[in-house]
């Protein structure tokens, strides 16, 4: 049953041998190892297996593989450049918005991509924007502000 | 006979290391003498020095072994077997702390880094912890309970004073000085008075010393901490932020196969018969029946999914009962039965006749439904074979509890399995049993290749185990002045912790009653101490208004508990109980209470639409304290964090099930606390130096339920007794 797709994650492509309608999620943590990238739930309730599809907030639970061909895949470990965070991961580092950390990769994705709808935040907007991603630790406090820390850079830089 | 005091652990004479009954999950441990071979030792982590806790009494010889006074006495003890943490200090500048205590996001790796490295007098940055590995690190019964700050943080500190101690009289001998003379920073030695010092490392080139800690070792007082006590940020965090921290169900091993577990259809259904004809031929599939287990591996979760939908199984079910009735069949199915499994009770003074004399008296009966800790990552787990020796990964708040399970249900000696638990995903007390760890390790030992197994978000909500539901009643009886005079309080199933009183009343009686129960149950983030607050202190808020009386002043008035009063008074005035009457429509609420060596108190301000029933929680304030304060930062974090948890408890979270099968096993259908339900919440934190530290992970959520409850009664006159207590959403009160 070889079927090979080509994927272009976090700027390099990748041939894997999966079933177009296989999620998104299983290739890119069981073929590829880009495991920063969680299960949560399966159904798209959860936000903790959020990636970027060509920039927009994708749940790659719930998309087959073969839809994301052809696209800008980028997951947790492609925000990270040369060395220098992405300034939503330094505001997370810096706000410790985070106490298992198991919903973090997702929060992170989901911020990065409501960010570029909406550079400067209140924090009402922040909380309805990132509705959809679930923190079991109860951090959302704490990543409201993270958020709105990684805005502020925004406007600075 | 019933032993009081063994089972109350609600009452401040408890001792730490009782267990609560309402801990199902748990069964007697296997002691595991760990032997620590010293030579071994060095061999691995290189020269140093080793110094070790025991949990026994150490003989002697063993103490002046450990005994830095004149710089003698560094001979070769052997190192007692029962230990519970260690800690080695190299040559090279590393240290390497090991524990058996596990990180499930309370930060303890970060706090208890911070322990050592005060002590010692150490960078934090060169602290490494070994934690949670059962081959490596020291028999550990778990992580639960709070018990890591009160117990392995001490500990560690005393290890880690007396490897400073160790190495401060090295450098007595060297320089020929009395040890009095000399001052510890930083990772040097320096000789007071002059400019001359030298480095722990230099001090410790080819040093193979050991230590095991003497019980009189002095700490360094809270008051002149400067690593513990602050706010250090999470010691790997930049992992977490990467991507590049590995969970347990992260794990990916070379030739790793994916297992699939095939789950009756309904609670206790036993395996009649499964029939595997039919597979993919290309999948490769292994498949194992054994007894009531049936699973498969194949190379992708997606083929090892087809191969589970290809087994075709017959069940045999039993009727069960469902969510109607709960609070009536628990009631009146209490089991009788002497010991840790029957009822416990705890009576002084005459009920019965203060009751009935009471000014005021009254009767009401709370209930709490079934819940699930839905951790976000569910149970993982990685199994290895080589030969007859086992090793797993998983997810556990208890890696050794988890070996015995794995020994015993793959019949193999202890010795030869080893369990590593990796930084998980949390747990909130319910992550203490090892099933998904059998499941791997059955899988992998019948296709002879690594094995993974990932429990999905339904398998989690359904056969993890549940917080116990539990019908509570209670009566009261006061004086026309507020004066308490009698106190009933029985609690059906939900459990014991937080179960007693800390309002003085002359009449008492108290008791847990276990009862058959339909749904596995077992441990929850604060146990019972949430239904048992939520229950006591909504009753008291009832009996203040009969009372006539301010809820706060009725509270102080049957209070002598001095650390919490303060605390009721310090959130009352944060939040300004006293000096603002709700607005229209709006309502205060307060609740508050004493577990696991925290007092805490939280005063909510609720909002009610007249039309909608809409509630809006619009405000919290929680004061807390426990002692010496570790880490406030980390402390605020695990106060709201706890007490966003328990808004969903509190609100809307409850397990709906009917004939044996879990109906909303989905969190489209659970609804758990999102971004929007989390009202502004101020923390107050009362430090108190002079009390050693206690843990923080559970009781700051139990003052929030019953807080709410008051608070609408306050808004609305409506006094709402079970929890969840608004499960339809926030817009029908
Ligand atoms: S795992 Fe995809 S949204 Fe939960
Ligand atoms: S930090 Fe644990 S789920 Fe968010």
């Amino acid at each position: 049953m070889a079927n090979i797709i080509k994927l272009r994650v976090n700027g390099a492509v990748h041939p894997v041998n999966a079933d177009p309608q296989n999620s998104l999620l299983s290739v890119l943590r069981d073929q590829l190892d880009l495991t920063g990238t969680k299960y949560g739930c399966g159904e798209a309730q959860c936000g903790a297996c959020t990636v970027l599809i060509d920039g927009h907030p994708r749940r790659s639970c719930i998309t087959p593989v073969g839809a994301a061909v052809g696209r800008q895949i980028t997951t947790i470990e492609g925000l990270e450049q040369n060395g220098k965070l992405n300034p939503v991961q330094e505001a997370f580092l810096e706000e410790q918005a985070m106490q298992c950390g198991y919903c973090t990769s997702g929060m992170i994705m989901a911020a990065v991509a409501f960010l570029k709808t909406n550079p400067n935040p209140t924090d009402e907007e922040i909380a309805h924007g990132m509705e959809g991603n679930i923190c079991r630790c109860g951090t959302y406090p704490r990543i409201v502000a993270a958020v709105q820390r990684a805005a502020q850079k925004g406007a600075q830089s | 006979m019933m032993d009081e005091r063994s089972i109350f652990s609600g009452g401040k004479t408890a001792a730490a290391d009782e267990l609560e009954p309402e801990r199902y999950e748990f069964r007697a441990r296997a002691v595991h003498h760990f032997d620590l071979q010293r030579r071994d030792f060095f061999k691995l982590l290189g020269a140093g020095v080793l110094v070790a806790c025991a949990i026994k009494p150490v003989a002697a010889r063993q103490e002046a072994g450990g005994r830095p006074s004149g710089g003698v006495g560094f001979s070769e003890p052997p190192l007692p077997q029962e230990i519970s943490a260690w800690l080695h200090v190299g040559e090279n500048g590393g240290v390497t702390v090991y524990t058996g205590k596990v990180e499930i996001g309370q930060n303890i790796r970060t706090s208890l880094a911070q322990a050592v490295a005060e002590e010692l007098r150490y960078p934090i940055a060169k602290v490494e912890l070994v934690m949670g590995d059962t081959q490596l690190t020291p028999y550990d019964m778990g992580t639960f309970g709070s018990r890591t700050t009160p117990t392995m943080n001490l500990q560690l500190r005393k290890v880690a004073a007396a490897a400073r101690h160790q190495i401060v009289a090295l450098a007595a001998m060297k320089w020929n000085v009395d040890s009095q003379k000399l001052k510890a920073v930083s990772g040097r030695v320096e000789l007071t008075g002059t400019k001359r010092s030298i480095t722990y490392t230099e001090l410790l080139a080819g040093q193979q010393l050991t230590a095991v800690i003497p019980a009189d070792d002095p700490l360094i007082p809270p008051a002149q901490w400067t690593v513990e006590g602050k706010s250090i940020a999470k010691v790997d965090g930049r992992d977490f932020v990467t991507g590049k921290h590995r969970y347990p169900s992260d794990q990916n091993l070379p030739g790793m196969l994916h297992g699939k577990i095939l789950r009756p259809p309904s609670f206790g259904a036993t395996l009649a018969s499964v029939n595997a004809a039919s597979f993919d031929l290309a999948d490769n599939v292994t498949f194992v029946h054994d007894g009531d287990f049936a699973g498969v591996a194949a190379a992708t979760p997606e083929a090892a999914t087809r191969a589970l939908n290809a087994l075709q199984a017959k069940w045999n079910e039993q009727p069960q009962i469902s969510n109607n009735g709960l609070f009536d069949y628990l009631k009146s199915n209490p089991i009788e039965a002497t010991g840790f499994e029957g009822a416990s009770k705890y009576e002084i003074g005459m009920v019965d006749k203060d009751l009935a004399a009471a000014d005021h008296q009254l009767r009401q009966t709370y209930t709490v439904s079934y819940i699930q800790h839905a951790p976000l990552e569910p149970r993982a787990a990685v199994a290895q074979w080589s030969g007859n020796m086992l090793t797993v990964w998983t997810g556990t708040q208890r890696p050794f509890a988890v070996r015995t399970e794995l020994a015993q249900a793959m019949h193999v000696p202890e010795e030869q399995v080893r369990v590593q638990m990796p930084d998980m995903g949390s747990g909130y007390g319910g992550k203490h049993t090892g099933e998904c760890a059998v499941e791997a390790a059955r899988l992998a030992r019948a296709a002879n290749a690594p094995v993974k197994v990932v429990w999905t978000r339904e398998e989690e909500f359904t056969w993890a185990y549940f917080r116990p539901a539990g019908a509570i009643d209670v009566a009261g009886g006061i004086q026309k002045d507020g004066t308490l005079t009698a106190w009933e309080f029985t609690n059906y199933n939900s459990g014991a912790a937080g179960i007693r009183t800390y309002y003085e009343a002359p009449s008492q009686r108290i008791l847990f009653q276990p009862t058959r129960y339909p749904l596995r149950q077992g441990s929850y983030r604060a146990l019972a101490a949430t239904a048992n607050h939520f229950a006591r202190e909504s009753f008291m808020d009832e009996l203040a208004h009969a009372a006539k009386m301010d809820p706060l002043e009725f509270r102080l008035k049957n209070l002598k508990d001095e650390r919490l009063r303060a605390v009721f008074q310090a959130a009352a005035e944060k939040f300004g109980w006293k000096r603002q009457a709700p607005a229209p429509g709006h309502g205060f609420g307060i609740g508050g209470g004493f577990e696991k060596g925290g007092n805490v108190a939280t005063c909510v301000e609720v909002a009610v639409d007249r039309e909608s029933g809409f509630v809006k929680i619009m405000r919290v304030v929680t004061a807390f304290e426990c002692g010496a304060i570790v880490n406030p930062d980390n402390l605020k974090n695990q106060i709201i964090g706890g007490n966003i948890m328990g808004l969903g408890g509190a609100l809307f979270e409850k397990i709906e099930f009917a004939n044996g099968r879990v109906l909303n096993a989905k969190f489209s259908k659970y609804r758990v606390p999102r971004f929007s339900d989390v009202p502004p919440i101020e923390v107050v934190l009362l430090d108190r130096r002079d009390i050693a530290p206690a843990g923080a992970g559970e009781t700051p959520l139990v003052g929030l339920a019953p807080a709410i409850g008051n608070a609408i009664f306050q808004a609305t006159g409506k006094r709402l007794r079970s929890l969840p207590m608004i499960p339809n959403g926030l817009n029908r009160a």
